[in-house]
């Protein structure tokens, strides 16, 4: 038991000095306790049952992106290619499968929290209060780490907006 | 507060050990030695090991990747004989590497890895090793960690002295250890003498891709040859072999064979001989032998039959073989780091005798010959002698070098290794090891630029040193610390098989470019792979079937499969489809009659699979690879061979047929 408590005191320590904005983006999720005073105003997804929470944007190296207007179609289409070596074994687009489906993600989860979970899944499905609500939702099914660029989880999402 | 406590407790204590450790290298009390011998191989848990080892598995046929100082082993790479645990061997893709003009062969003794070198210093881009049994010499990428390359050596019998690497890895060479007819006929044994024969092959390395092709092969007579070296620095472009049995004996060897007081080293000019093939010397003579390469693109080996080599023979060109007599059946034959000395380890003899490249150089030029044998001249002993090992132990088998002047000896019947000094041949030091060494390891020992820090001393009989097992005994390893003026045995460790030689590393040299994955979208090319759940299908082409399978945590797609029937033949294709470190997944299906998949991120491997009767057949995920993985499974569905089930599959809800 000491030996946990002592790797949870080191995991503590290792993800203290993780850099400042990872800092601030967990304390901004994490800073629910307003929140859960005021319970009634969570409201959970239709689709996976966990909560919307739109300031979320998880833990990893995205802090902000930007949306245009007009849907890229170039980069969704690029986004659709990626999308079927890396994601299609688990994601259909429109219905729950191994995970959940990215149809509407937009509706319920924001553009860095989506970046975030492909890019990071690994410290998300333990730091992130919906990451980790989904993993229990998805019977413990870790989002696999498919290594891809930041450049190639853009075009993901922008082939998610034209779903 | 009580967290702090703890971790600053733990480094309170963790100085303590460190600052409390008595005694060091020179330590003198046992106790004190021992402490600090653990220390040395002590590598901390999620800590790497400074140097990678690469131990040959002798009659496992395999390559052992080691981590040392502490001797942890890092991988099993399968070279010469099949493996169940990976699917070398078995799966589709890999059962060409196993060829050979004799048809597929699941086993060899695979003897003496050796690193690839540039400018006479290792460079960790390959590892060579070779077939002893039926000759062969193979290609282990140590990017990707997998046997790339296998060919053949026509002409030869017994590949001993063999996998050796000159110095830019112009060529990786391969002797023979056996005479026998060339080419291959029926005659009496008893007629062996002039009229077997053995070769020497050349094999040259492409230096982007590492391809192999027999270059051309030296024509000897049928002595035996054991071991070989090649030249460095000064000797660069010599290569040098240990000969016995220059008697020519047939039948027992053990007396017939040590009736001469000396027998040769041969000495090989290998660049007169690229001299005289430029020139149009040489000839192209048939031979037929298996040229077996895998491609990390396809993930697919293929193998395809040559079937001419060219041949030099050194009666007739002259300049390019040599014989120095040298220690009574001599074994190892090692070139120091300067390629002055050349040291004949004589396993019949007392002494070990170190030969001068610059005396046999003067000798040659002036054709100082004592005599001949089957046109090749014979120089004098005194003429190429640089100094004699007096004494130093009986049995010497192998010499290794390191960067500050010395040789180090492995004895065999005395069972110690020697430290002597190179140049002066004077005695340093010795040290027991338990039992009768074979060959020792250097970092870097047999190149120009040595590594001095450990030696590993590879043991042939074990005895009482671990738990017994039954009446056979894994090999003792031994590590010393070589960094003081003393040897310092500081680890001893079961090694698997029978290795006889090794080649270590510094870990920098290969780790940040070690693989990773095999990126889908770019590095998979093999025909059948599934890029994406939408590849995912079967296809029937008569008694063969076709399963287009992906998988990734945690489950297979397909994962339910029924219209099978008696008679097919199914080809499970399966694609890793995950894209992360480590992460690999198994196959394996009930009633298989080969073996299990193991299949890393990105790649695609092939099972066949006859089934036996009628029946529904499970399959499962062998690695273990997530919370998830005891659900990782699947059933195919097998029918009579006249039943009308349609070929259909699926996974959940989604069904699917042609």
């Amino acid at each position: 038991m000491k030996k946990i408590v002592l790797s949870f005191a080191l995991l503590g320590l290792l993800v203290g000095c993780g850099n400042n904005e990872n800092k601030k983006t967990t304390q901004n999720s994490s800073s629910e306790k307003p929140k859960t005073e005021q319970k009634e105003e969570i409201t959970y997804d239709k689709v996976d049952g966990v909560a919307v929470d739109m300031d979320n944007k998880g833990v990893g190296p995205v802090d902000s992106v930007e949306f245009a207007d007009e849907i890229d179609q170039d980069l969704a289409e690029k986004g659709n290619e990626v999308y079927d070596v890396n994601c299609l074994a688990c994601h259909k687009t429109d219905k729950k499968f191994i995970g959940p489906a990215p149809k509407g993600i937009f509706e319920r989860r924001s553009p860095e929290w989506v970046m975030n979970m492909i890019l990071n899944p690994e410290r998300m499905v333990k730091e992130d209060p919906i990451a980790k609500q989904l993993l229990k939702e998805y019977n413990g099914s870790p989002m696999a780490n498919q290594g891809l660029t930041e450049d190639e989880a853009r075009a993901i999402l922008e082939y998610f907006r034209t779903l | 507060m009580k967290r702090i406590f703890r971790l600053f407790g733990l480094a309170l204590a963790t100085s303590a050990i460190i600052s409390c450790t008595p005694g060091g290298a020179n330590g003198n009390s046992s106790s004190s030695s021992k402490k600090s011998a653990a220390e040395k191989a002590y590598v901390a848990p999620g800590e790497y090991d400074e140097y990678y080892g690469f131990l040959s598995g002798g009659f496992s046929g395999q390559v052992y990747a080691y981590g040392f100082p502490s001797a942890r082993l890092l991988k099993i790479l399968p070279v010469f004989s099949q493996d169940p645990q990976s699917g070398y061997g078995y799966s589709e893709e890999t059962k060409p590497m196993l060829e050979t003009s004799y048809g597929f062969i699941p086993w060899d003794d695979l003897h003496h890895p050796d690193i690839s070198q540039t400018n006479g210093e290792l460079d960790g881009r390959w590892v060579f090793a070779n077939a002893n049994n039926t000759p062969r010499i193979a290609r282990i990428s140590l990017t990707d960690f997998e046997t790339q390359e296998i060919i053949e050596i026509p002409n030869s019998a017994g590949n001993h002295n063999s996998a050796f690497v000159t110095e830019n890895t112009e060529y990786v060479v391969a002797g023979t250890r056996f005479g026998v007819p060339i080419p291959q006929k029926d005659m009496p044994i008893k007629d062996y003498k002039g009229n077997f024969q053995a070769s020497t092959s050349f094999i040259s390395v492409d230096q982007e891709t590492g391809a192999m092709d027999l270059a051309f092969q030296i024509r000897l007579p049928g002595f035996n040859y054991d071991l070989a070296h090649p030249g460095r620095d000064k000797s660069h472009g010599w290569m040098f072999f240990t000969t016995y049995n220059t008697e020519e004996a047939h039948t027992l060897l053990e007396v017939n064979s040590a009736e001469r007081d000396k027998d040769f080293i041969t000495a090989i000019n290998w660049k007169k001989a690229e001299e005289y093939i430029k020139e149009g010397k040489g000839k192209i003579e048939k031979a037929k032998y298996a040229h077996n390469v895998f491609d990390s693109q396809t993930h697919t080996a293929t193998s395809t039959m040559k079937d001419e080599v060219l041949v030099l023979d050194p009666a007739e060109l002259p300049g390019i073989v040599y014989f120095i007599p040298s220690a009574k059946s001599p074994h190892g034959v090692d070139v120091d780091p300067t390629g002055e000395y050349i040291v004949s380890n004589g396993k019949l003899s007392a002494n070990v005798v170190v030969h001068s490249f610059s005396k046999i150089k003067e000798a040659i030029d002036n054709e100082n010959f004592v005599d001949e044998v089957y046109g090749i001249p014979i120089l004098d002993f005194d003429e190429t002698l640089a100094g004699i090992v007096e004494q130093p132990g009986i049995g010497p088998l192998h010499t290794e070098f390191d960067e500050r002047g010395n040789a180090y000896t492995t004895f065999f019947i005395s069972s110690e290794i020697v430290k002597w000094d190179v140049k002066t041949q004077e005695i340093l030091d010795r040290h027991d090891v338990y039992y009768s060494p074979g060959h020792l390891s250097i970092p870097g020992g047999n190149s120009r630029k040595p590594d001095g820090k450990y030696l590993l001393s590879m043991n042939k009989i074990t005895k009482d040193r671990y738990l017994p097992v039954g009446p056979e005994m894994n090999q003792p390893g031994q590590l010393f610390d070589i960094s003081g003026d003393k040897m310092e045995m500081i680890l001893d460790f079961p090694m698997i098989g029978e290795p006889h030689y090794a080649s270590m590393i510094h870990a920098d040299k290969i780790k940040d470019k070690s693989r990773k994955i095999y990126r889908l979208s770019s590095e998979n090319d093999h025909e059948r792979v599934v890029k994406s759940s939408k590849d995912v299908r079967i296809e029937r082409d008569g008694k063969n079937v076709h399963v287009y399978m992906g998988m990734i945590r945690s489950h297979f797609n397909p994962d339910n499969i029924e219209g099978i029937k008696m008679g097919d033949k199914v080809h499970f294709h399966i694609t890793n489809m995950e894209q992360d470190f480590d992460i690999p997944h198994g196959f394996a299906v009930m009633g298989a009659n080969n073996s299990e998949l193991l299949i890393v991120p990105g790649q695609t491997k092939t099972l066949v699979w006859e089934p036996q009767d009628v029946g529904i057949y499970p399959f499962y995920c062998t690695d273990f690879c997530s919370a998830l993985h005891q659900e990782m499974q699947g059933y195919i569905r097998v029918s009579p061979e006249d039943s009308d089930i349609e070929l259909s599959w699926s996974l959940d809800d989604d069904v699917h047929t042609n």
